[in-house]
């Protein structure tokens, strides 16, 4: 693994799956009465978050804390050039406090890359979503998650609808799920696929109800309503029938086949409300999932090389439980 | 308006081609000869220019000197020594100051911090519009009629995107023989635009700023320019589509011309998958293939001249994520090294060639009567069918072939080293600002001395 996960392209196949199976592993702790490790104990993991998440916040915080990780959530609302101060003077006082890893969530793309790259700070960055870039530990829990329920992904096809152009989870999972053999479909109106697409790995399509019928798994992004205002498309009931996946549609795909949602979910939008309870749906299972990826990717990062699990075994870790600590930045332009 | 002490230089090989003496009186040539053929006058200095190369001195039709308003970021003293250390001894100052120099007091200010400089011409641009708001035009006639005499206007930064109020600025500046420098990018096709529109800014997640919305404008400003008889001068073309615009607009005769800058001869998008912000500049960095066309553009005079479009940020306004920095990067001292790398070391330009589209042809399309001289080639046998044409640049065979300095000439004068190599260092820049794309690397060619009406700005690669 390198010191940093910036994209899921830095991951080749065998860290992907490295982080797969440590996620296995370490997932079977959350059966156990005491679910923390000691492996992270005394490192500090910094989330700074400069966008609202509450659910990636909340994921990467439980995954740091059943690590034992010191933990500081680090909010700052708003860009740095709208206010406030700026990504360096933040990076430069994490640097200070001596944070081992900074998972960072930004609206701008490449914010991570900056991060890691500027000498401003020395410590791991995660890069937890940045601006329409990437988002790379969702696409490792959509991957754990169809690989738990289909067996490995050499050769199966995932179709990938919706915002592609604005989606950053997109974006890491093409390149995660071509890394892993999988074979891609992106389906979206025209207007919403990025120029250049036809370079990505994968296949392209503008028809959904022709790709349903060979997905092995279908993922369904977010899309914004407010798209069409910006003339990506006429109209949300438009979209809605052209590309959402309603009750017809899911009657269309394989019996084995199952349907994912990164969320936040536009009920009546680009999934029916049906087929997002239905018991094909794996939507509340990924979210379940992405607290293990996040403890397997910060393990990784930091914690060595040893058997994650391996180091489990004693009670004594839950010491330091419930030792994070939370302030908000200065929300006001100096 | 210094009144220079005579100077001899000597063995200086007048664009690229033979060592000749030149003999500098009273800001001008006063004897042209063979290396060894020219005598020193007593009292004279002498400068030994073996092995270098004289050109006419460089004329930039594109500078942005920040002065008034972003003095954090340049002033005139500090990017004009910069201009003089670059090579220059003329810039053109673009009006998006603060306030934008779009009255007479502005641009007089401006050129008046210029003359008070001394290390080089300031040629201020007007705004087209007032406060390059593209809404109502800025006092043109003032402008052009004031001390600055202003014959180049520009809302630079921003497009003259209304059809109708470019129409008529090409129209209106008719009446002082000036010229629009347009801007080309369509607003609404670039909104938040980031980088080149291509595969890459699908893959780094960065909103694209497409080659059609530089290339519609400069197509609909050619036939606006045709349709009303005036002059057309695009800023800092970019692309291969725009190339082949202007190249279809001049073969009907039109009177359009067009600048590049140094970075987009040698600098590529690829350079962006780093998100570092040095790198972010507008026009974006594009594409090797659009490389490629500005060269070929540049070398057979489609492209007029080179500009730099130095633009000086403060390291706050770089020194940050890439959706928040500023555009643009500074040139004033590195542009001749990257021509020289792009085009001469290429074999797509000689040097006669370099002088051409660095200060023959700049300081016609600007009107600037002192620079840019050269005794023009013997009448080609073409000419007769040329000859009652309005006096324009765009004629390639004028400075390259047998034009050549003479006596009587204003002696606004560079020598440059060929043979030097050098690595940018942004820390050692006159310039206030340090945002080059080229730190750390190795350039060709290196600007050893400038003389500005006879008088050395730079001396030995120093201020003199």
């Amino acid at each position: 693994m390198k010191k940093h996960l910036l994209s899921t392209a830095d991951l080749s196949r065998e860290d992907a799956l490295l982080v797969l199976d440590t996620a296995e592993e370490l997932a079977r702790l959350a059966d156990r009465p005491i679910k923390k490790l000691p492996t992270l104990r005394g490192r500090t993991v910094v989330n700074l978050f400069f966008e609202d998440s509450t659910r990636t916040r909340i994921s990467f915080e439980a995954a740091a804390k059943r690590l034992s990780a010191d933990v500081i959530n680090f909010t700052a609302k708003g860009s740095s050039v709208a206010k406030g101060e700026s990504l360096k003077d933040t990076a430069l006082t994490l640097e200070a406090m001596g944070a081992d890893a900074v998972v960072v969530r930004h609206s701008a793309s490449g914010a991570p890359h900056r991060l890691a790259t500027s000498g401003w700070i020395n410590g791991s960055v995660v890069n937890a979503g940045d601006g329409t870039h990437e988002h790379p530990t969702q696409a490792l829990l959509d991957a754990y998650t169809m690989r738990r329920h289909l067996g490995s992904l050499d050769g199966r096809r995932v179709t990938i609808v919706g915002d592609v152009l604005h989606s950053r989870v997109a974006r890491s999972n093409v390149l995660l799920l071509a890394t892993l053999g999988a074979e891609v479909t992106l389906v979206a109106p025209p207007t919403l696929l990025p120029v250049g697409v036809e370079g990505w790995p994968g296949e392209t399509s503008y028809d959904l109800d022709a790709v349903l019928p060979t997905s092995d798994a279908v993922m369904m992004l977010r899309v914004q309503r407010e798209r069409m205002t910006a003339a990506y498309f006429p109209s949300a009931r438009e979209y809605s029938r052209r590309y959402g996946l309603d009750r017809d549609r899911l009657g269309a795909l394989p019996p084995h086949a199952i349907v994912m949602h990164p969320g936040p979910m536009n009920r009546g939008m680009e999934i029916a409300a049906e087929v997002a309870d239905c018991d094909r749906a794996v939507i509340v299972e990924q979210v379940a999932n992405g607290v293990s990826i996040r403890m397997a990717v910060l393990y990784l990062l930091l914690g060595g090389s040893e058997p994650a699990a391996a180091s489990s075994g004693t009670g004594h870790a839950s010491r330091q439980a419930g030792d994070g600590v939370e302030f908000e930045a200065a929300e006001v332009a100096r | 308006m210094t009144m220079a002490g005579e100077w001899l230089i000597r063995g200086a090989r007048e664009l690229g081609r033979e060592p000749s003496d030149l003999l500098l009186r009273g800001g001008l040539i006063a004897e042209v000869g063979p290396a060894g053929s020219v005598s020193a006058p007593a009292g004279a200095q002498v400068y030994d220019a073996d092995g270098l190369v004289l050109l006419p001195g460089l004329v930039d039709l594109h500078t942005h000197l920040r002065e008034p308003g972003r003095e954090d970021a340049e002033t005139v003293e500090s990017g004009t020594l910069a201009a003089a250390l670059g090579g220059y001894t003329a810039v053109f100052a673009m009006p998006n100051t603060e306030p934008a120099a779009d009255t007479a007091g502005v641009v007089e200010q401006v050129w008046r911090l210029g003359r008070e400089a001394g290390h080089c011409d300031v040629q201020p641009i007007g705004a087209v519009t007032a406060g390059r708001a593209g809404e109502t035009f800025a006092e043109l006639g003032a402008m052009a009629e004031s001390a600055a005499a202003v014959r180049i206007f520009s809302d630079d930064g921003n497009c003259v995107d209304d059809a109708v109020l470019m129409r008529r600025a090409l129209e209106y500046v008719k009446a002082f023989d000036g010229v629009i420098a347009q801007h080309a990018q369509e607003p609404r096709l670039t909104q938040a635009a980031q980088m080149n529109e291509g595969e890459l800014s699908g893959v780094l997640g960065l909103t694209g700023w497409p080659a059609a919305a530089e290339e519609a404008v400069i197509a609909r400003d050619a036939l606006l320019a045709a349709h009303v008889g005036s002059r057309l001068h695009v800023c800092h073309v970019s692309t291969a589509g725009s190339v082949e615009i202007i190249r279809w607009a001049k073969g009907k005769g039109w009177n359009v011309t067009a600048e590049v800058t140094p970075h987009h001869l040698l600098l590529t998008d690829e350079l962006v998958r780093s998100y570092d912000p040095v790198y972010k500049v507008n026009p974006p960095l594009r594409t090797a293939d659009d490389v490629a066309a500005l060269r070929a553009g540049l070398a057979d005079g489609t492209i007029d001249a080179v500009a730099t479009d130095h633009a000086p940020h403060p390291v706050e306004d770089k020194d940050c994520e890439w959706a928040a920095a500023a555009f643009g990067m500074v040139g004033l001292e590195t542009a001749l090294s990257v021509v020289c790398a792009a085009m001469v070391e290429t074999g797509l330009l000689d040097w006669a060639g370099v002088a051409d589209r660095m200060s023959v042809r700049p300081a016609a399309i600007g009107r600037l009567a002192d620079h840019g001289q050269l005794q023009p080639a013997r009448t080609p046998r073409t000419s007769g069918s040329r000859a009652g044409k309005a006096e324009l640049p765009g004629d390639p065979s004028r400075a390259s072939g047998t034009a050549r300095f003479a006596n009587g000439l204003v002696a606004n004068l560079t020598l440059v080293d060929p043979a030097a190599r050098w690595t940018v260092d942004p820390a050692t820049l006159a310039s206030r600002s340090r945002n080059t794309p080229f730190a750390g690397r190795e350039l060709p060619a290196r600007v050893v001395a400038t003389f500005l009406r006879g008088h050395p700005t730079v001396i030995d690669g120093k201020p003199a």
